[in-house]
């Protein structure tokens, strides 16, 4: 094969750049390659044109292409190559990846580790199956960010937006300060998928309505969206009320309804996935179920702060450089359950062996009031702590004692 | 004034279908539509169903045009490059009462002259599909049923038509049509044109197209049906199934597409609005729970949209392809209701021939060339193929729906064949439809239709008229 690497990393958002210069603090001498399908890298944070991103990383509020620049300055002086439009079509259990390249055709790439890093998409209207007409004018928040932060066109100017995602939030000051005027945030559930510092800045800062327990129940227009019908939703059912129903007028609906990894390639290779996370099953150096395949960022689970992303990628890339260079981690396999209100945590499965502290980063599946987190052992409690409030929108991490893990652990709350 | 010989008024399958069969003779034909595009009616959303043909009542014009048009589906798909899957189509009994239809079935079949029909067992039809729920008493199958792509059929015959000389009169709403000595008048939007002949396949509208000469010997009535479509990812049927119509309703179906999803659907909803296709709670409530009963392991989380048709039903009972009793030169091809896209091929030959008995005298036209191809799929092709066409064309190395994995090459070629919407460009090329509905690339496909055609990006729309995609320029202007 015309090209060979040590580690092939597919995705050049933040979880790429950190997971290539982690892969190359590690070993110095890798041939490392990155694969990025958009002309430039920075993945989704290109658009992502505000501030907030890095406090946790840097100690320092970034916009989102300034936080993914910092990244890209290093790439050179770590020798990464770089292939931008580059699409990856797939990859194999023996690691040979496929992709298209505007630069060099139809190109075959047999990698000693693959590091995936090909991020997330949204959900869809689809996905609710939302009645009434299909005029123009919906989009996914994402999608609208791109138009106004990209291309530069401002997709409407009277708008509701359906959802609490953080991505929505933060459309709804841009549009806002775009000179939109956004009527409401409908959210279906009794509290916000998004953050709270969002919900903060960008609704309570500009005057923009939340409504909890409320859904759409209608769009409305023929050709351009004019108006959707709001709902109140039984909180027991998440069924619309009958007689609640609040007509608003508008030309434009925003989904924010959530975000899915982006697992088509992982699927078609073969690897072992989560239903739960929609990404696969990894232990704690977020090694696939494949020998050599890693995964990080939002393929592999959706995180809500980038920050995070980075750290968990850093994790990733120095974990295949050491598979590259011939370090296999083996010993006895845990698994990690989630259970009585955890939604999931993350790795799934652990390889015993080494006696530090370990990271362990979960959801829980509905708001909680005072619950307290538990890691248990067997009939050991690994980890216990009491938590003033929790919802589904944070993600929670804890640190464990790994030399405490001897056998299949199981994270839940006591609420 | 422009002269014509035929103008055939609607762009939906008949329409397109009709211009196609008159392009093999020497003379000028319009293909007119009020839409800014092709199928843009009931051709664009409906079952994508080749019927067998047992359903229609024996002795009907649809019975014979649907057994004859299944027949030359084979032909036409494989001159217009159009995907047919002749999967067979099964109607599944799920008690007595219900194999009392399919029997009924059977028989109606034998009449219409339907070939290659049985009737299976309750074992036998879950052998064949291993979908099909357990309580399945017995089926028909019907070899000659299967599924196409409705609106891929019908742009490929007005292609095929176009690449033989009849012109696109697109975005042309007809108003008034005023019968002259020579022919008609026919008011297409902006236009005044001469016509010789028109023939009216104006769907839900051809009884307005019709009186617009004072013939009002019919009406069309609109028949909603709403659709849930799947995800590639879901498990698919392998064949058409459908249930019997029962004290219940008409039934469901539960169906794969050419493209590898799959559908449960459609609803049958009597309405007033000739417009409306607004998709309702309580019909996709209905398709959830009927779909349970033929293939209980049908998914929800699947579903990625979720849309409905108007089935055009005519007050005859029965497809209206005759002369107009008001002006014999106006031949109508009209309520072209359920198999209609079936038929479609066959209704084209009987209205030619009706042309011909008016009085037009046709000469074949030597250059005529019944080949048209789809748009080359890089998803479809070979390594070698992809390679090849990369070196040919490096925006084939550009993919642009990564759902879909289509290359700006289709969609640079999809504007070249007269797409000017987002729309027009997702049904040439599939850019958009799959699992994330365009979340992702519809800003990049709508950047390629502007450079492409020179339309500002705020004067794209969605599927033409008022369906803009964005409002104005940012205050910030490109960022
Ligand atoms: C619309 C949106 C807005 C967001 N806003 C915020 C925010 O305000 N604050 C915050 O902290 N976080 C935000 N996030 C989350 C944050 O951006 C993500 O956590 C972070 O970008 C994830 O990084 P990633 O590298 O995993 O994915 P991405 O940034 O999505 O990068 C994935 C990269 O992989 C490439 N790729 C995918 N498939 C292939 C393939 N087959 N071949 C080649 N390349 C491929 C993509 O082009 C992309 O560049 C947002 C996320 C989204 C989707
Ligand atoms: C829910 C549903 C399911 C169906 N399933 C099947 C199936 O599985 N198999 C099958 O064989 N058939 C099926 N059919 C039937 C089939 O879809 C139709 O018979 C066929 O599409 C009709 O085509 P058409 O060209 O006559 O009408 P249309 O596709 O509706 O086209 C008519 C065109 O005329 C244009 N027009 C109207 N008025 C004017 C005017 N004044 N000026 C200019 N243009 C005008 C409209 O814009 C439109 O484009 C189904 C139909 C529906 C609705």
């Amino acid at each position: 094969m015309e090209y060979r690497y040590d580690i092939v990393i597919i995705g050049g958002g933040p979880a790429g750049l950190a997971a290539a210069l982690s892969a190359r603090e590690t070993a110095p001498e890798a041939k490392i390659l990155m694969l990025e399908r958009d002309k430039k890298l920075g993945g989704i944070l290109q658009q992502c044109i505000h501030n907030g991103f890095g406090l946790h990383y840097f100690g320092q509020e970034l916009t989102g292409p300034e936080y993914a620049q910092r990244f890209i300055d290093q790439l050179e002086a770590a020798k990464i190559e770089v292939w931008t439009d580059t699409m990856v079509l797939d990859f194999s259990s023996e690691k040979v990846v496929d992709c298209v390249c505007a630069a060099r055709g139809y190109v075959q790439v047999q990698a000693g580790a693959i590091v995936l890093a090909m991020g997330c998409r949204e959900r869809t209207r689809g996905a609710l199956s939302i009645p009434g007409t299909r005029p123009a004018g919906i989009y996914t928040a994402g999608c609208a960010q791109r138009l106004n932060n990209i291309e530069g066109y401002l997709p409407g100017k009277k708008v509701v937006i359906l959802g609490s995602g953080d991505i929505g939030l933060i459309m709804a000051r841009r549009m806002t300060w775009e000179g939109a005027q956004v009527k409401l945030v409908a959210e279906i559930m009794p509290y916000s998928s998004g953050l709270n510092r969002n919900i903060v800045q960008c609704l309570v800062d500009n005057d923009i309505p939340l409504k909890f327990n409320h859904t759409v129940t209608a769009v409305h227009g023929q050709e351009r969206v004019t108006g959707v019908t709001v709902s109140e939703v039984d909180p027991a059912t998440r069924r619309p009320i009958a007689g609640t129903e609040e007509f608003y007028e508008c030309d434009t609906l925003l989904l924010s309804v959530g975000l899915i990894p982006e697992n088509e390639l992982t699927r078609g290779a073969g690897v072992e996935m989560d239903r739960i996370t929609n990404g696969a099953v990894v232990d704690q150096f977020r090694q696939t179920s494949m020998e050599g395949v890693f995964a990080c960022g939002n393929v592999l689970h959706v995180h809500d702060l980038v920050d995070n992303v980075s750290n968990e990628s850093a994790i990733a890339g120095a974990a295949a450089a050491r598979y590259a260079m011939g370090q296999k981690a083996a010993g006895q396999v845990y698994a990690v359950k989630a259970e009585n209100g955890v939604r999931y945590a993350l790795p799934q499965r652990i390889v015993a062996g080494d006696a530090g502290k370990l990271d362990v980063y979960f959801r829980v599946d509905a708001a909680y009031r005072n619950p307290s987190v538990q890691v248990l052992c067997g009939d050991k409690v690994l980890y216990s702590r009491k938590k003033q409030i929790m919802t589904p929108g944070e993600m929670e991490k804890m640190t464990l004692d790994q030399g405490l893990i001897t056998g299949d652990i199981t994270v839940r709350l006591d609420k | 004034m422009r002269e014509y010989d035929v103008a055939v008024i609607g762009a939906g399958v008949t329409g397109s279908a009709i211009a196609r069969q008159l392009s093999r003779w020497k003379m000028k034909v319009a293909l007119i539509d009020g839409a800014e595009d092709v199928a843009m009616g009931a051709s664009r959303a409906n079952s994508a169903i080749v019927h067998a043909g047992y359903d229609c009542p024996p002795g009907s014009l649809e019975a014979e045009l649907n057994v004859k048009g299944n027949a030359l589906y084979t032909r036409w798909c494989a001159e217009l490059d159009v995907p047919l899957q002749r999967t067979g189509t099964l109607v599944a009994a799920f008690d007595e009462e219900e194999a009392e239809n399919v029997r009924a079935l059977y028989e109606r079949g034998l009449k219409n002259g339907v070939p290659e029909m049985k009737i299976l067992s309750g074992e036998e039809a879950r052998a064949l599909e291993p979908m099909l729920a357990e309580n399945c008493v017995c089926a028909l199958l019907a070899g000659t049923g299967g599924i196409t792509c409705p609106y891929e059929m019908t742009i490929a015959c007005a292609e095929n038509a176009r690449k033989n000389g009849v012109d696109w009169l697109l975005g042309r709403k007809v108003s008034a049509i005023r019968g002259t000595e020579a022919g008609f008048v026919v008011t297409a939007g902006y236009e005044d044109i001469i016509a010789r002949r028109v023939v009216n396949a104006a769907g839900l509208f051809s009884d307005d197209v019709a009186r617009m000469i004072g013939d009002d010997s019919f009406t069309v009535r609109p028949r909603k049906g709403e659709y849930l479509l799947m995800d590639r990812s879901a498990k698919a049927p392998k064949y058409v199934i459908f249930q019997t119509p029962s004290r219940l309703g008409k039934g469901i179906l539960v169906s794969p597409t050419v493209d590898g999803n799959s559908f449960v659907g459609p609803t049958a909803v009597d309405q007033t609005d000739k417009t409306d296709t607004s998709v309702s709670q309580e019909g996709i409530d209905q398709l959830r729970r009927m779909a349970k009963k033929s293939a209980p392991e049908m998914d929800f989380r699947n579903v990625i949209t979720s849309f409905a048709g108007l089935r055009a039903q005519p007050s005859t009972g029965d497809f209206i392809i005759r002369p107009s009793e008001a002006d014999g030169r106006m031949i109508h091809a009209a309520g072209i209701c359920s198999p209609g896209l079936t038929s479609a091929p066959a209704v084209a030959e009987l209205v030619e021939k009706l042309l011909m008995e008016s009085g037009l005298t046709l000469t074949e036209d030597p250059a005529y060339d019944p080949h048209r191809s789809h748009i080359r799929r890089f998803r479809d092709m070979t390594r070698e193929q992809k390679e090849a066409a990369i070196a040919e064309n490096p925006l084939y190395a550009r993919v642009i729906c990564r759902c879909e994995t289509i290359t700006e090459a289709e969609i640079v070629e999809a504007v070249s064949r007269g797409a000017r919407t987002l729309d027009g460009v997702k049904r040439r090329t599939r850019a958009g439809m799959g699992r994330c509905q365009g979340g992702f690339c519809s800003p990049r496909v709508m950047e390629i239709i502007s450079r492409e055609t020179g339309i500002p990006m705020e004067k794209l729309t969605k599927f033409g008229a008022g369906s803009y995609l964005v409002a104005e320029k940012t205050r910030s202007g490109e960022v």
